[in-house]
């Protein structure tokens, strides 16, 4: 393991101080935890408060996205672990000014938990509290006998859209209900080219060969649906489009926007091709996307790869909320 | 018959046997997780060592829930809010009977409402749920349902995106919930 770090046990707490003294314009650290809060607080007044956060491993996710017009708080876990319900209630109570509170979690049996024993503490103070749990990965066939889906980088999008909404003044019911009907419409798809290393491990969750990839892979290096040689970026665009038409077919009078994030060790100069590849596919389907995003937004530590998120914008309102303006670190 | 004392003791033990076992657990933990088991459960346990050592003169009830939010607040991941629950229901419970096996019958429910998984899908509830459904403990009883686990294919948690591939691999949390019962076994007059 070759990491810039000092203890591996001391990751998330020194990450955490570097984010917040790093851009204090934008964040605050909530005290005695790793839960980090807007630093304009007049921008949330009279507003739902925003949550999101999950293990840390993700960066820029999910701090990067704390600050007027996307997140209000956001809690950091330790690596690839869920955070726990004290510091997910120190966020909610920061996040909140009288309008109840909107959690974004990931489909993990961890975040679920964890932010479900952090809900019925902030009801016991009667916060109002809603949540959306979010499954965009269509890597996982059958959730019959799994977990479910994966929530993976079409979390990003969701942050997007229910914080511009929550700073117009929507409902709490309102932004739950914009949830859901946006959830359904987003569908994600990876490939990883090699595993991550958590720094307390030491070593990588898994082994791909000098020229193995492996399609569907997790953001905590969970498996994937298959294993294979490596192949041009055209052919990868190629396996992971069809794979999401199988899911939500692709329609020419459709509106899409899309998200195509490195997962941490992939060059940009590589995620631009993969978009440039992209992009002539979709066009030969007369698919132009009204909406793009290229780059690191919910990595998996080091792991090298892409996932592909494609987000069909069945309602206009949802176009409008991405374009919002914001005021973060990472959007 | 648990006590506060003999519990502390208990916790004692578990937290040697964790901290002798990080590594292997963590280890359990890479093919079917994501190799952090050991780490966030030596976490957890740093964390309940220091709310026991706070507590004076506490009774079963203070020490249970003590270990509880111990674990919640410590541990994260999906054991965290597990074990804690497990120790919380034992709290609420311990009021009306302090016999093992009715308060590890209260646990083992709570495991099964916070987490949804029940007997066959490898996991934790494996070892827990013959553990508190025997009248006499043995190592025996424990050993099995820790082995038990191993030509599971798991249906909750991350392992469950394995599928078949996760058949062959003993679940982590099984074998430290397996700690926990050995050293409840090896802790004088609890039993």
């Amino acid at each position: 393991m070759k990491k810039i770090i000092n203890e591996p046990q001391h990751v998330v707490s020194e990450m955490v101080d570097g984010l917040v003294r790093s851009y204090p314009q934008y964040l605050e650290k909530i005290p005695d935890t790793e839960a980090m809060v807007r630093s304009d607080k007049d921008s949330m007044t009279g507003k739902v408060g925003i949550v999101s956060g999950g293990g840390s491993g993700h960066e820029p996710s999910h701090a990067g996205f704390v600050g007027k017009g996307m997140l209000s708080a956001a809690v950091a876990g330790q690596v690839f672990t869920s955070p726990t319900p004290d510091q997910i209630y120190a966020a909610i109570k920061a996040a909140d000014h009288g309008k109840g509170v909107f959690l974004v979690i990931k489909n993990y049996s961890g975040d679920v938990m964890n932010f479900d024993m952090a809900k019925d503490l902030a009801e016991l103070d009667d916060i109002k509290v809603k949540s959306i749990i979010v499954d965009d990965d269509i890597a996982v066939e059958n959730s019959l006998y799994t977990q479910g889906r994966r929530g993976v980088a079409g979390t990003v999008l969701m942050h997007k859209l229910v914080g511009a909404a929550a700073d117009q003044g929507a409902t709490l019911e309102e932004i739950e209900q914009l949830a859901q009907s946006a959830l359904a419409n987003i569908k994600t798809i990876a490939v990883a080219l090699s595993a991550a290393t958590v720094p307390e491990v030491g070593k990588p969750g898994f082994t791909l060969a000098d020229d193995e990839i492996e399609y569907g892979v997790g953001i905590h290096s969970e498996p994937g649906y298959r294993r294979e040689k490596i192949k041009t970026s055209k052919k990868l665009v190629t396996e992971l489009l069809e794979k999401i038409e199988k899911n939500q077919p692709l329609k020419s009078d459709h509106q899409y926007a899309v998200l195509v994030n490195g997962m941490g060790a992939t060059p940009l100069m590589e995620q631009y091709i993969f978009s440039h590849d992209l992009l002539d596919q979709l066009e030969d389907r007369q698919i132009k996307p009204v909406f793009m995003k290229v780059g690191n937004y919910m990595t998996s530590i080091e792991m090298a790869g892409v996932s592909l998120t494609i987000f069909d914008l069945v309602d206009n309102k949802w176009l409008e909320y991405l374009n919002y303006p914001v005021e973060t670190i990472a959007w | 018959m648990l006590t506060a004392e003999n519990t502390k003791k208990w916790m004692d033990s578990f937290y040697r046997k964790i901290e002798e076992n990080k590594d292997y657990l963590s280890e359990l933990d890479t093919p079917i997780g994501d190799g952090d088991h050991g780490n966030n459960m030596m976490r957890g346990m740093d964390g309940v060592k220091n709310s026991l050592a706070q507590l004076q003169d506490p009774d079963l009830k203070t020490v249970l829930k003590a270990i509880a939010m111990g674990l919640i607040s410590k541990v994260g991941g999906a054991s965290g809010p597990l074990y804690g629950t497990a120790f919380l229901e034992m709290a609420k419970k311990c009021s009306e009977t302090q016999k093992v096996n009715e308060l590890l019958s209260v646990a083992l429910a709570g495991i099964k409402k916070r987490g949804g998984a029940t007997e066959g899908d490898k996991t934790m509830v494996d070892v827990w749920s013959p553990v508190a459904q025997s009248n006499a403990i043995t190592p025996k009883i424990i050993d099995d349902a820790i082995a038990s686990t191993k030509d599971m294919q798991a249906r909750k948690g991350r392992a469950s995106y394995l599928g078949e591939r996760s058949i062959g691999h003993l679940d982590p949390g099984a074998v430290s919930s397996g700690y926990l019962f050995t050293a409840l076994l090896e802790t004088e007059g609890t039993l």
